[in-house]
């Protein structure tokens, strides 16, 4: 499988203080990646590297076959703001098309099929016209990654998708990212605190300490790391 | 009453008066309907508070120095509106803390210079606004400047609403979400101005604030706060300068509670629905 992002020692700061240093991994076509590592150890500024909000101090981030930034499906860390805004799930949902639409003002109906195939994708093609200040904490993640979905080509980068769910919406969603990975063939990039989760799951773990120091590799190899006894530890107290 | 009634419809007055302000009003009060659909989402309500009393200032200045007040005040309120907008999204100050520092501070200034200077008459009309005193070139240019401000809103009407539900996604999307809100705030500003001269510096805000609530109560989706705040807000500015007209009250206060009302109404059906 060939590489779908190579990171070149990456370096970039917040505020002033460096959080990532010489941090260097690749992402594989169809790879299930899951990020983890304790507050602060640089997941978000990872993440908006990947993005391309963030400017590097130094390194490089390449995508292979012409994939840009833009082709990720993002969803974001859960935010309060959302709660009570008026917006119909479909509304929400096609807003995941502007990055494929240049400066044309209005939404075509091409985009407008990539939108229901996306709600109907993830289950959601009847709570379309609902508003979404009316649905569960399960159904927005589920809205909101339809929305994602809808901005992927190939990729989809995760930031903590399930925090806030109940056990049963958790592993509901952790099924239908599984299978979006696995049927739908979506490069997954997941930022996520569940270190049991992400060992069933990924194929890979990145993991990041805050002293700078960063583990790549499967959840095997992972699991006998020294690394893996250090965030483990942290979780323990 | 039906003196009044009589006066409306003389040639002269419905002409040269009352056919302009009617356009003019009705140009603004869209804009401020459109404009606060964004405004109160994203929390930013008390920005177009703080710029109108800005305004008061920067037109108190100008009529004292006797400068056309539009010419001063279109400049000075947009500068502050790209100050309160960068204080607002840098955490290290509070956003609302500067906001009321700057309007009492331009309100001050505003009060101090025009009473120092005897020109109390021009002055409390911009605080209580003088919709029926609006120059045929103020009318003018509060029409062609609604107009931009509405095409500007229909064109990025899509990225705005990305940008109000979820700034952080629409930037990974591309969308430039910095600038939108500097689009955003510029609009505002010259909205706030153009508003305040009929309204006056005190009421603009419920302008931008109260058709969204209102659409809110009852509205599901975007789109349908977007139409139902502009519509809204139209019907209230024609009841409420009917109300003024008919009973010679002031004109900014009728309408605001003509909007008070219609607010009360959609609360109570939004409260029946549940």
């Amino acid at each position: 499988m060939k590489n779908i992002i190579t990171c070149n020692r990456l370096e970039a700061s917040y505020d002033g203080t460096k959080v990532l240093e010489g941090l260097s991994f690749a992402v594989r076509e169809g790879d299930y990646l899951c990020i983890l590592g304790e507050n602060g150890s640089g997941k978000s500024t990872l993440v908006k590297c990947l993005l391309g909000i963030k400017q590097l101090d130094s390194g490089s981030i390449e995508f292979a076959d012409k994939l840009t930034y833009r082709d990720i499906g993002y969803l974001p860390q859960h935010t309060e703001m959302q709660k009570g805004f008026p917006a119909t799930v479909s509304e929400v949902v096609i807003s995941g098309c502007l990055g494929r639409r240049g400066i044309r003002p209005f939404y075509s109906s091409e985009e407008r099929k990539i939108a229901e195939k996306a709600m109907e994708r993830l289950g959601i093609k009847e709570l379309a016209s609902r508003s979404c200040r009316e649905l569960s904490g399960g159904q927005q993640q589920r809205m909101l990654l339809a929305r994602a979905l809808c901005a992927a080509k190939k990729m989809l980068l995760l930031d903590e998708p399930v925090t806030g769910l109940d056990p049963s919406a958790t592993n509901e969603m952790y099924e239908l990212i599984s299978e979006l990975n696995k049927k739908d063939k979506m490069t997954v990039i997941m930022v996520t605190h569940d270190v049991t989760k992400a060992m069933e799951y990924a194929d890979r773990i990145l993991c990041l300490c805050s002293c700078r120091e960063s583990f790549c590799g499967t959840p095997e190899e992972y699991s006998t790391s020294h690394m893996s006894n250090k965030l483990m530890g942290e979780s323990n107290v | 009453m039906f003196d009044n009634l009589k006066l409306m419809f003389t040639h002269d007055f419905l002409v040269s008066i009352l056919l302009p302000a009617l356009i003019g009003g009705v140009c603004v009060t869209i804009c401020a309907s459109l404009l606060g659909v964004t405004l109160v989402l994203k929390k930013y309500s008390m920005i177009g508070d703080g710029l109108s009393h800005i305004g008061y200032g920067a037109l108190s200045v100008a009529a004292v120095m006797n400068l056309a007040p539009l010419k001063v005040a279109l400049p000075v309120v947009i500068a502050a509106a790209f100050v309160l907008l960068r204080l607002s999204s840098n955490s290290a100050v509070s956003g609302d803390s500067a906001i009321a520092l700057f309007s009492t501070t331009a309100l001050a200034i505003g009060i101090l210079v025009s009473s120092k200077a005897g020109l109390t008459n021009d002055v409390s009309h911009y605080m209580f606004g003088s919709i029926l005193a609006m120059s045929r070139e103020d009318v003018i240019l509060s029409i062609v400047l609604s107009i931009i401000v509405i095409a500007a809103f229909l064109l990025l009407y899509n990225r705005i609403f990305s940008v109000t539900f979820d700034e952080s996604f629409a930037r990974a999307t591309g969308v430039n979400a910095g600038m939108y809100s500097l689009i955003i705030a510029v609009l505002t500003a010259v909205t706030v101005v153009l508003g305040m001269m009929m309204m006056g510096s005190l009421l603009i805000s419920s302008l931008i604030v109260f058709p969204t609530l209102t659409a809110m109560r009852v509205c599901r989706s975007f789109r349908g706060v977007v139409l139902t705040a502009g519509t809204v807000s139209v019907v209230s500015f024609m009841i409420g300068m009917f109300i003024a007209l008919m009973f010679n009250t002031a004109p900014g206060a009728s309408i605001v509670v003509v909007n008070v009302f219609f607010f009360l109404v959609f609360w109570f059906i939004g409260k029946l629905r549940k």
